[in-house]
């Protein structure tokens, strides 16, 4: 990752979110939060930038990081797939769901493909229990999803 | 305020501590050593860390269903604390277990065996099979760099090595990543430790209870050129690995062993047995001169100079601001540590006398310190890639070595070092303790500067162990600022004041371990007792009283080296020879 410079205008808004915080090692969770939210991930270069704003360890940064499967140093896709592990959705099949994913993509969870349109997650709830099994992609809520379904809804997406 | 005493009921001890005394320490005043596997704390010094991680010290407290980590849980008034029951007994053995099931348990190989902390416990709690099996640690990394070895496999997250690193030392080159068997202590982003900000300062090594940290072994490299007969085979041995090595075969902490260890270095095989307390000497009669340059020219009106002065005696010190402080690389003194010094004089004044030619010439020494083995890889001092020191080993590998050969190390005889390298003064060898070498220095400059003589030799002002201490002393009117830190995290915070230009003092002595040299870790394990570096260091200031001379500047030997070879400090070949430059390490 250390190849991709950050583009100086992404800095700033880093600099400004940990600047919004005060710049409070103790807030470190809820910045990397909105570093993910601005920039989909959080490549190397933004996390020394938010140690050297904190004044912390960039191995720190790291370790919280990595400790958090919410957290992602890969770009997301620009169609980010979701997939609900909750209880619901595990029982009413969302592994199968999950596999379905993995195949017609060709990539695993926390990849994305190498044209860079999805990416693969999984979630644990999203408090739509009554429609499981139930999969993300961006914001939209597919619910009672079938395997079948799936290469078509991919195919759809542009 | 007077703190409040608490009491409370430990096995059947009653015992008055302080209010926010942990059981842990409350049970050791009655001499119950209740045991711990994640728990340092290096009283006096900055090394702690207390994560209360491991479970391992759990005890029963009344009133509460379950059991306590010791270490972290404050005493009360009328607590009853049992530490010894049967349950306690068996928690304190699953756990154990727990943590081996996932550990190689190659102790028969392992280079810790017999000084590791989680083999004396399962011995302790009479562990005597491996019940649990399951999941295992996947990231089996391991990394061999110029000074530290690096066996993940071995960890068992204690986090002693983090805290160390991080809050102690502030180098933040270890943390823990990611979680459940994937986790692994590593520099950020998985680099390896020699692409990361490490010092190799070898305090994560001094403090790793198990196998996972361990020092670069050199000892085998090194009987193979003692074995060779073409080869002319000369040792220097740091200040401090006198007053420590005496530990590794039973002997009291602080036991002075100068002489044993000679005579041992002599049946190794070594052609010479120099001492880099000569070249300690050396380093003051240079860094010395460059102190008095520097202040002669500032009470000159000189407004550039750079002060305060501080020392480059410690590698690991200038690992630390060649990373972080690139922007003050003109602040510390270009003097050469004495280990590279005397590589250096070795292999030109020294050879040339004797006629030796420098390829056949192998010097080694012998170093309380890990970052002087990556020391002795840097570039610079090498000549056509010829390195001035060959390598160097620890006092623990010297005291394998001393082992693998037969020696009964108590029953030797004392001798003495050869002569001109091995010639020194009390000055080269209180270099070993933190504030050492800011008193030899204070002992030549005084008389230098004044032309007076110093009537009191010991100044006690710039010794102990607190992490930053200061003295003032009086130089024809003048007053003389110093200061001295020992712990990178203490020097951190006084290179951030000179950066900030509020920092008063004209010369700052800095150590990266705690205690100076002695303290090092390349040291025998101290396991946490903070008595052990004391004594260490008391012996070192002996030592110093014992000598006949204790200024550097009256070392007959150095004045030689001087007259034949380099002239006057600072000359030209002084230079070349005996100084350095700094490199800019950020990224």
């Amino acid at each position: 990752m250390s190849e991709i410079k950050l583009a100086c205008a992404v800095v700033e808004q880093v600099e400004a979110i940990c600047d919004k915080h005060r710049n409070d090692p103790g807030e470190l969770i809820n910045i990397l939060h909105e570093c993910q939210h601005l920039h989909g991930y959080l490549p190397e270069d933004m996390q020394r930038v938010i140690a050297r704003k904190l004044n912390i360890p960039v191995s720190k940064v790291y370790g919280v990081v990595t400790f958090y499967t919410f957290f992602t140093m890969t770009p997301r896709g620009k169609y980010p797939i979701s997939v609900c592990m909750g209880t619901a959705c595990y029982v009413r099949g969302a592994e199968k769901l999950l596999e379905e994913f993995k195949r017609v993509l060709g990539i695993e969870v926390g990849e994305t493909t190498p044209d860079g349109k999805f990416s693969l997650d999984c979630l644990r709830c999203v408090g739509a229990c009554g429609l499981a099994p139930v999969v993300m992609i961006g914001d939209k809520v597919y619910g009672r999803l079938m395997p079948v379904e799936v290469k078509k809804i991919l195919d759809e997406l542009e | 305020m007077e703190k409040k005493e608490i009491t409370l009921q430990i096995d059947r001890h009653t015992v008055s501590v302080p209010e926010g005394t942990m059981i842990l320490e409350a049970a050791r005043k009655v001499g119950i050593n209740i045991p711990t596997l994640c728990h340092i704390n290096l009283e006096g010094t900055c090394i702690k860390s207390s994560p209360a991680s491991c479970r391992i010290c759990v005890v029963e407290v009344e009133g509460r269903k379950n059991l306590a980590p010791a270490c972290a849980t404050r005493c009360t008034e009328g607590m009853v604390v049992k530490t010894s029951t049967l349950r306690v007994m068996n928690a304190r053995k699953v756990i154990a277990e727990l943590i081996l099931s996932d550990h190689p348990n190659d102790c028969l190989t392992c280079p810790k065996s017999g000084n590791c902390e989680l083999q004396a416990l399962a011995l302790r709690f009479n562990v005597r099979e491996m019940p649990y099996a399951g999941g295992e640690l996947s990231l089996r990394k391991k990394e061999v760099t110029a000074s530290i070895v690096r066996n993940m496999d071995k960890c068992i997250f204690c986090r002693r090595c983090e805290s160390v690193c991080n809050e102690v030392q502030t180098v933040g080159a270890l943390g823990a990543v990611r979680r459940g068997f994937n986790t692994t202590i590593a520099p950020a982003f998985d680099k390896k430790l020699s692409e990361s900000e490490c010092t190799y300062c070898g305090q994560c090594v001094a403090v790793c209870p198990v196998g996972a940290l361990t020092e670069r072994d050199h000892t085998n490299r090194l009987l193979e050129d003692l074995e060779d007969p073409d080869k002319v085979v000369l040792v220097q041995t740091a200040p401090a690995v006198r007053v420590a090595l005496g530990e590794a075969f039973g002997m009291e902490p602080g036991t002075i062993v100068t002489g044993k260890m000679v005579t041992a270095l002599r049946e190794l095989g070594f052609n010479y047995v120099f001492d880099t307390d000569f070249a300690a000497d050396l380093t003051i009669m240079e860094e010395g001169a460059e102190v008095l340059d520097r202040l002669s020219r500032f009470l000159e009106g000189d407004k550039t100079v750079a002060l305060p002065i501080l020392t480059s005696c410690c590698p690991a010190w200038v690992n630390f601001f060649e990373h972080y402080f690139p922007d003050m690389l003109n602040i510390p003194s270009t003097a050469r540590s004495p280990q590279q010094m005397f590589g250096s004089i070795a292999k030109s004044y020294w050879a040339e006398k004797m006629g030796i030619p420098r390829e056949k010439l192998v010097v080694v020494s012998i170093m309380p310190c890990l970052a002087k083995k990556y020391e002795c890889d840097r570039e610079e001092f090498k000549v056509d890639g010829n390195p001035d020191v060959d390598y160097s080993i620890s006092t623990r590998e010297l005291a394998t070595l001393i082992k693998r050969a037969n020696i009964d190390f108590e029953g030797l005889p004392d001798s003495e070092f050869d002569m001109p390298l091995g010639a020194s003064t009390g000055a080269g060898v209180i270099f070993g303790a933190s504030g050492g070498v800011m008193e030899a220095a204070l002992r030549s400059v005084y008389e230098i500067y004044t032309g007076k003589t110093l009537e009191k030799v010991d100044l006690e002002t710039v010794r102990g162990m607190d992490g930053f201490r200061k003295a003032t002393v009086d130089l024809n009117g003048f007053e003389l600022k110093v200061g001295i830190a020992h712990g990178l995290g203490n020097a951190r915070k006084l290179l951030e004041e000179i950066r900030r230009h509020e920092c008063e003092y004209h010369v700052i002595e800095i150590m990266a371990c705690p205690g100076g040299c002695i303290g090092g870790g390349g040291q025998p394990l101290h396991h946490g007792r903070a008595e052990v570096l004391k004594a260490r260091a008391e012996a070192i200031y002996r030592e110093d009283e014992g000598k006949p001379i204790r200024k550097s500047h009256e070392n007959p030997y150095i004045q030689q080296l001087y007259e034949e070879c380099l002239g006057k400090p600072l000359s030209e070949r002084a230079h070349h020879l005996l100084h350095t430059h700094y490199f800019n390490k950020s990224n």
